[in-house]
């Protein structure tokens, strides 16, 4: 038996200042590190905890990314809708949370996914960003060819 | 009133903006051939870096019959072979002209110009993506030959990669066309493009068709898209368009192609009263003359 202030203990310890993105769809911990461009030369320190039970998420398990000292804003986890709907971020100081918020799927996103078409002018040495609406959470299509992503967002991602 | 810039995407345009297009085309009609002074002294750009013989020498005759001029750049002469970007090719030739045409082999090359021009983009044809001149004039023929609302008509060929087919089939949605798309197997057009058609039916055999329909519009089937040359022969075979094709089809059907056609249609069918390809052709004048004239200000 576990002592239950052990089991309250958290698997990764709380942060003082920074932000907290809760409730990732399982797996998508490292997608979501990507999108937020957060890479092995970042200096913040970011705890990843991924497969935690969770009673909320299809087949009870979801991924959680803590960035300390970094307060993200709506523009840069809205994109993280794309790959983990559900994903709530909270917004903490001084161990408070402060805010917390749904991420909302943005009509167009830019710069964060690949055009699979190889033609796409998106894919060129042309001084341009790929760009695609939303059309839902499934569903993508490139700005200037209209080519369509309609499953594995993910592996798209730049 | 047509308040678009640039004519990039046929998902950019209303059915309001199509009807104004192809209202002013049927204004421009009898100025097809005897011209009009309506855009004197202004330049259009062509920048073709691909060949498309009509495209290029219909913008032409186009722009010159409403009494304006045109540059003409190819890739062979342009500054691309010393490695300039096409958005360093806009930003200059936007100094030099009034609107531009511009054909290139990278789809969405004209959305991306249209994000940095601040003259008027016309797609002149994109890759294997857009070329919305020919859907209007597609359009405009229909309407011109037959009518253009509740339409029977049937799509024949390469329905996947072709595009022109996706834009038709697109626009014609706006106008409650029945849809019949006729492709052999592995070459039809793509679910997503299928979903979003108000009524559509996917066949394999054209004959299944051909009597219920008012136009009959044909594609190319591309030889480059069979991994197996002898299956190409077969399915290219099957889909070429024969007087015996044509035995009990409506009285009043059209036959439409966007050319160059290879041996879809067999030349025998020229002769009846049905083939339509080459008024259809003709037809890209007025519709250009109209769309240049609405761009850059050139009222009639």
């Amino acid at each position: 038996m576990i002592p239950k202030k052990v089991k309250e203990e958290l698997r990764v310890r709380s942060i003082r200042n920074g932000s907290v993105i809760d409730h990732i769809t399982a797996g998508n911990a490292l997608n979501v590190l990507k999108i937020l461009d957060i890479t092995g030369t970042t200096k913040a320190i970011v705890s990843v905890a991924m497969n935690v039970p969770s009673k909320r998420l299809p087949f009870g398990r979801k991924d959680i990314v803590k960035i300390e000292d970094r307060e993200l804003i709506p523009a840069e986890v809205d994109k993280i809708a794309l790959i983990a709907p559900q994903a709530t971020i909270n917004i903490i100081r001084d161990y408070e949370v402060v805010q917390k918020n749904s991420v909302v799927l943005p009509n167009v996103i830019t710069h964060v996914v690949r055009c699979p078409n190889l033609n796409c002018i998106s894919n060129s040495t042309e001084p341009v960003y790929s760009k695609f609406s939303v059309l839902n959470s499934f569903m993508l299509r490139c700005n200037y060819c209209e080519t369509i992503i309609d499953s594995d967002i993910a592996a798209y991602l730049i | 009133m047509f308040k678009k810039k640039h004519v990039v995407s046929m998902r950019d345009l209303t059915r309001d903006d199509v009807e104004f297009i192809l209202d002013y085309a049927e204004r421009m009609m009898p100025y097809a051939k005897a011209g009009v002074r309506v855009l004197e002294n202004r330049i259009l750009a062509l920048l073709f870096f691909e060949p498309s013989t009509r495209t290029q020498l219909s913008f032409d005759s186009a722009m010159k019959r409403l009494g304006g001029s045109t540059l003409s750049l190819t890739s062979e002469e342009s500054s691309v072979l010393k490695g300039e970007t096409l958005a360093d090719t806009i930003k200059v030739v936007e100094g030099y002209a009034d609107a531009i045409v511009l054909r290139h082999p990278k789809e969405g090359a004209a959305r991306m110009a249209s994000e940095i021009s601040r003259i008027p983009i016309i797609n002149g044809g994109d890759g294997a993506g857009h070329h919305p001149t020919q859907t209007l004039l597609d359009l405009y023929t229909i309407k011109k030959e037959s009518h253009l609302d509740n339409l029977d008509i049937a799509l024949l060929g390469d329905l996947k990669y072709g595009r022109t087919a996706h834009s038709l089939a697109y626009a014609l949605n706006m106008f409650n066309a029945n849809i019949a798309l006729v492709a052999p197997e592995g070459l039809q057009m793509p679910k997503h493009i299928v979903d979003t058609l108000n009524s559509v039916r996917l066949v394999e055999d054209v004959d299944e068709v051909i009597r219920d329909v008012d136009v009959l519009y044909v594609t190319r089937i591309q030889k480059e898209r069979f991994p197996d040359p002898t299956e190409y022969l077969r399915v290219a075979k099957s889909y070429r368009l024969t007087l015996r094709v044509l035995e009990r089809v409506r009285e009043n059907l059209i036959i439409m192609h966007p050319l160059p056609r290879v041996d879809e249609i067999a030349p025998e069918v020229d002769q009846t009263k049905h083939a339509r390809y080459f008024k259809q052709a003709f037809y890209g004048i007025p519709v250009r003359m109209a769309l240049l004239a609405i761009l850059m200000n050139g009222s009639i």
